[in-house]
């Protein structure tokens, strides 16, 4: 008894220390997030730490070798047959970012500037094709290009052409035309977002100074823009590198790019490791080509002023 | 002769209970090394509508989300009703708020926002809608009850939450700057309107605000805070003409400070030597540190008269104008007195033509040597 | 006085409507040629017919398919919105260290090929030897789901005026209580978008469901299997459709809700409302 009676006060103390630990706001917010960090810990992080570790080691048939090697990137660097896709997966994805970027801009700058009241409608408009199935929209660009598709047809139909072209499918051309309008609508929205950040009184401040429009949309909308600029250009330069549907349906010999290869590791070849070395060298190649972007915008953007 | 009538003076005579209702003693909140809230007591009596006011950051604020229990004090007590407040949280204390975005739950009616704390208490029969309709009622909202929260203009949200938290009953009503969103007219008008309600339903008041006119308009007594400290508490009055401090003096109006050499200190009063009034005779105040021989005296711009032509007064200080800045009703005249480092700032009604006195006149002043008030630095 | 803008509106409206074209029009060919009598989809139309959508009820295979997609979208959409609601609800209310890093990790699905998420995730799988089944396509959609259900649920909470809640403790309401009365109302429509838009996602996403299943196909990887047969295509047109329609439903009512809550919310905050 004496000794409860003496342990309970100090005991009182630690249980409300432990009480304003637990109220306080890192804890109950890291303790509300947890399940959905470990969640991308798990399915996420540990995978690619798990690639990471295969592109080191060598397979034998259905054995894993855990032996330290760099042969897999050798093999993934100096083959030419991976060189070759890489480059051409690193080329398509640079072309569809700069193109979407390029495409996208003045429709975000529409939308931002000259939308009015409409402005959710129309980002609504554009994104809606967005949100349905990527390997439909994918087909029906093969329907399109195809050597009886609609647009061999269609020509034919009006006389400009004798007989069905060649030259629309089964090519990079035909890859590129497909992921540009993939990413469309992925691209405007952060170029939106960046544009009606800009504050309109600055415009109007340029053209006070004696800007005419042209200046002043080179010298501040569009330098105030390149945030929005830069992540579009990320958000389709990424994900487009590893595409594996586009290629596979309307890029025929002449688009293969490197995600095929990689799959084709994992599948019929059965050589996780070389996979798992191209994966990794996809992605650090593609992180240096997005470093370099965002140097090179943030370069202009210094320019322009 | 015939009788002068006498006139009622509601706050100097308005009987009050001595009672506290909210006692708060040596209560310090930090932030790490920061101190939010410096060893603050205070109480707080029943029936009475008092106010926190200081510049944003002063603790004010800190200090009503205690009493309310959304924050708790790192050191020091709380006690609502003779009850202290430790351990009890927010949901469970005898007090109710108005918040300073009003916090109507937008996805309720005005009804059901009133409604909204009397669920809980499960009442029986008509009671509750009862109890509704009589806040609303209160607060001028009778027939608005089945609008939605969207469709009001901030006065009528400012009733609303009004409503929400006196149909509660509370103890105290905590109400955090619950004027700050307000147009200027409205505001006015709602100081009176709070100030009636309070009257009205005799709950206690505790009123945050930043704005020294909305406080000494409402308030039976202001404490005046600065960084986490209670600089002082007295009746608006008090604070207004006897402020503690020229912080204090500098927040709640203009003020002329004028220093001044002590001649002589005894139990009540001061006697000064001063550049520009002479020697003044002036009341001690109750918390006087004595800072070598060196004193501060103030003077409020309104308390200088211009004397005209060849009206004396008894006590007067000669100088010169050196601006006049006109305001409407009345007019800021600044007027340089031979001996005195910074001109006087003087405030006069335009009813004699004060907005036509040219810069550069000569110009006497009147003054109350009481109006001259020894303060700390 | 506005000040004139670089690129007049006119020429700006014009290039808009291009563009919507550019959009659309590709995706408007399934739907003409699913009710198009000629087996390949070439100009001229050669007739209206229905026949191609008759004929899917028909196809046991892709029923089979069309019931695994739908517990796949169901299970996906249910749990990224359970661990949405905790991430976006402890993003949008807390402030500690590693927020932004833990959210940016959170994020990431999104702008990661998806190639290179998937065969990890399959060499995982593999080597904690679950065999694949529809289950680990669930577990590879939840991942890619919840960014987008962090997105719809984030633009739902922020903006939520904290002292609503401080407001209903205050009169006396508990945790939990605050949680159901004022809490859970506000935020239903966009936790109803976000189910909307998780299960879109699921039921179109093809890469993560073709490697990370079995045996069992879901309606994209169906669709991938009869593109082999050139015959096929016409059903896989009219299931394209279908599926399109689908889609664009499901998205727009979640828009329409997600909306909603955000100007819920939104309203609240505004001191001068």
């Amino acid at each position: 008894m004496t000794v409860a009676a003496e342990g309970s006060p100090p005991l009182r103390m630690t249980r409300a220390r432990r009480n304003a630990l637990l109220r306080s706001e890192p804890v109950q917010g890291f303790a509300l997030i947890s399940p959905t960090f470990l969640y991308a810990l798990i399915l996420l992080v540990l995978p690619i730490m798990v690639v990471i570790a295969h592109s080191f080691w060598t397979q034998h048939y259905l054995t894993i070798d855990r032996t330290f090697t760099l042969e897999n990137y050798r093999v993934a660097l100096t083959e030419p047959i991976y060189r070759d896709l890489l480059w051409r997966s690193l080329y398509i994805s640079l072309t569809v970012s700069l193109f979407t970027v390029v495409l996208a801009y003045p429709i975000a700058y529409f939308i931002s500037f000259h939308g009015g009241r409409h402005k959710s409608l129309w980002l609504f408009l554009i994104t809606i094709p967005f949100w349905t199935s990527y390997l439909l929209r994918v087909m029906s660009w093969k329907v399109i290009l195809g050597y009886n598709g609609v647009l061999n047809s269609g020509l034919m139909g009006l006389g400009i052409i004798d007989e069905p072209s060649t030259a629309l499918l089964y090519n990079s051309s035909a890859v590129i035309i497909t992921l540009t309008h993939a990413w469309a609508a992925f691209a405007i929205l952060p170029i939106f977002v960046s544009l009606e950040k800009v504050d309109r009184t600055l415009v109007e401040a340029a053209t006070d100074l004696g800007d005419g429009p042209l200046r002043s949309f080179l010298r501040v909308t569009l330098p105030l823009s390149a945030p929005g600029i830069i992540s579009a250009a990320l958000i389709v330069m990424i994900p487009t590198v590893g595409d594996y549907v586009t290629p596979k349906l309307v890029g025929g010999k002449d688009g293969v790019m490197i995600a095929n290869a990689i799959q084709a590791q994992f599948g019929k070849a059965a050589n996780w490791p070389l996979g798992a070395a191209l994966s990794v060298t996809t992605m650090l190649i593609v992180s240096l080509m997005a470093g370099a972007t965002v140097l090179i915008i943030r370069t202009l953007q210094r320019m322009a002023r | 002769m015939p009788e002068q009538p006498r006139i009622e003076r509601p706050h100097a005579d308005r009987i009050q209970s001595e009672r506290p209702m909210i006692e708060i003693r040596n209560v310090t909140r930090s932030y790490g090394a920061f101190k939010a809230l410096d060893d603050a007591s205070l109480t707080i009596r029943e029936g009475e509508f008092f106010s926190l006011l200081g510049p944003s950051g002063c603790g004010k604020t800190t200090l009503l989300r205690m009493i309310a229990g959304f924050d708790n004090p790192t050191s020091g007590s709380i006690a609502v009703g003779g009850q202290s407040m430790e351990g009890i949280p927010a949901n469970r204390r005898p007090t109710n708020m108005v918040f300073q975005s009003y916090a109507i739950f937008p996805h309720l009616n005005v009804e059901q926002n009133v409604a909204y704390g009397l669920k809980r208490l499960k009442l029986q029969g008509g009671e509750e809608k009862r109890r509704v309709e009589e806040a609303l009622g209160q607060v001028s909202l009778t027939g608005l009850g089945k609008r939605l929260a969207t469709e009001l203009s901030g006065g009528q949200r400012q009733r609303v939450a009004l409503g929400r938290a006196l149909v509660m009953r509370p103890k105290v009503l905590l109400l955090d700057e619950p004027l700050s969103a307000l147009d200027k007219k409205l505001r006015e008008q709602m100081q009176v309107e709070l100030r009636r309600l309070q009257q009205a339903v005799g709950i206690t008041f505790v009123l945050v605000t930043h704005d020294q006119y909305e406080a000494l308009a409402m308030s039976d007594r202001i404490a005046v805070m600065f960084g986490g400290k209670i600089a002082q508490v007295a009746s608006p009055k008090e604070i207004y003409q006897r402020p503690v401090n020229r912080q204090v003096a500098d927040f709640l109006g203009g003020m002329n400070f004028v220093k001044a050499e002590i001649v002589e200190e005894n139990g009540a009063s001061l006697i000064v030597d001063t550049l520009g009034f002479g020697r003044i005779k002036t009341d001690k105040p109750k918390a006087f540190v004595r800072n070598g021989g060196a004193a501060t005296l103030g003077i409020r711009p309104e308390r200088l008269r211009v004397l005209w032509d060849n009206a004396t007064a008894k006590f007067e200080v000669a100088g010169k104008v050196v601006e006049r800045h006109y305001f409407g009703e009345i007019t800021h005249l600044i007027v340089e007195i031979p001996g005195l480092e910074k001109p006087l700032s003087v405030t006069e009604t335009n009813d004699f033509g004060a907005d036509d006195i040219p810069v550069g006149t000569p110009i006497r002043l009147a003054y109350d040597p009481e109006a001259l008030v020894a303060m700390a630095d | 006085m506005r000040a004139r803008r670089f690129l007049p509106g006119g020429w700006l409206s014009a290039y808009a409507f291009l563009y919507i074209v550019f959009l659309y029009l590709p995706v408007i060919f399934l739907p003409i040629f699913s009710i198009n009598t000629a087996a390949t989809p070439k100009f001229p139309l050669t007739g209206f017919t229905l026949q191609w959508y008759e004929d899917l009820p028909r196809t046991p295979a892709l029923l089979d398919a069309a019931w695994n997609s739908l517990i796949v979208g169901v299970s996906a959409a249910i749990l990224s919105t359970v661990l949405g609601i905790l991430a976006a609800r402890s993003i949008t209310r807390y402030r500690y260290p590693g927020r932004r890093a833990i959210n940016g990790l959170i994020m990431a699905p999104l702008v990661l090929p998806e190639v290179i998420v998937a065969i990890s995730m399959l060499l995982v799988m593999l080597q904690l030897g679950l065999s694949l089944s529809l289950f680990t396509v669930v577990l590879g959609h939840v991942l890619v789901c919840i960014p987008y259900s962090m997105t719809v649920l984030t633009s739902g909470f922020e903006g939520f005026d904290r002292s609503l809640e401080e407001a209903s403790a205050d009169l006396g309401e508990s945790a939990f209580g605050t949680f159901r009365r004022v809490t859970l109302p506000m935020v239903a429509p966009a936790i109803i978008s976000s189910l909307l838009v998780c299960f879109t996602i699921s039921l179109d996403e093809f890469i993560i469901a073709f490697f990370l299943t079995g045996t069992e196909a879901t309606l994209p990887i169906y669709i991938w299997g009869q593109l082999r047969f050139a015959s096929k295509l016409p059903g896989v047109l009219a299931l394209g459709t279908l599926l399109l329609v689908a889609s664009f439903l499901l998205m727009t009512i979640a828009e329409i809700l997600r909306r909603r809550a955000a100007r819920r919310t939104q309203n609240e905050g505004g001191l001068y409302a």
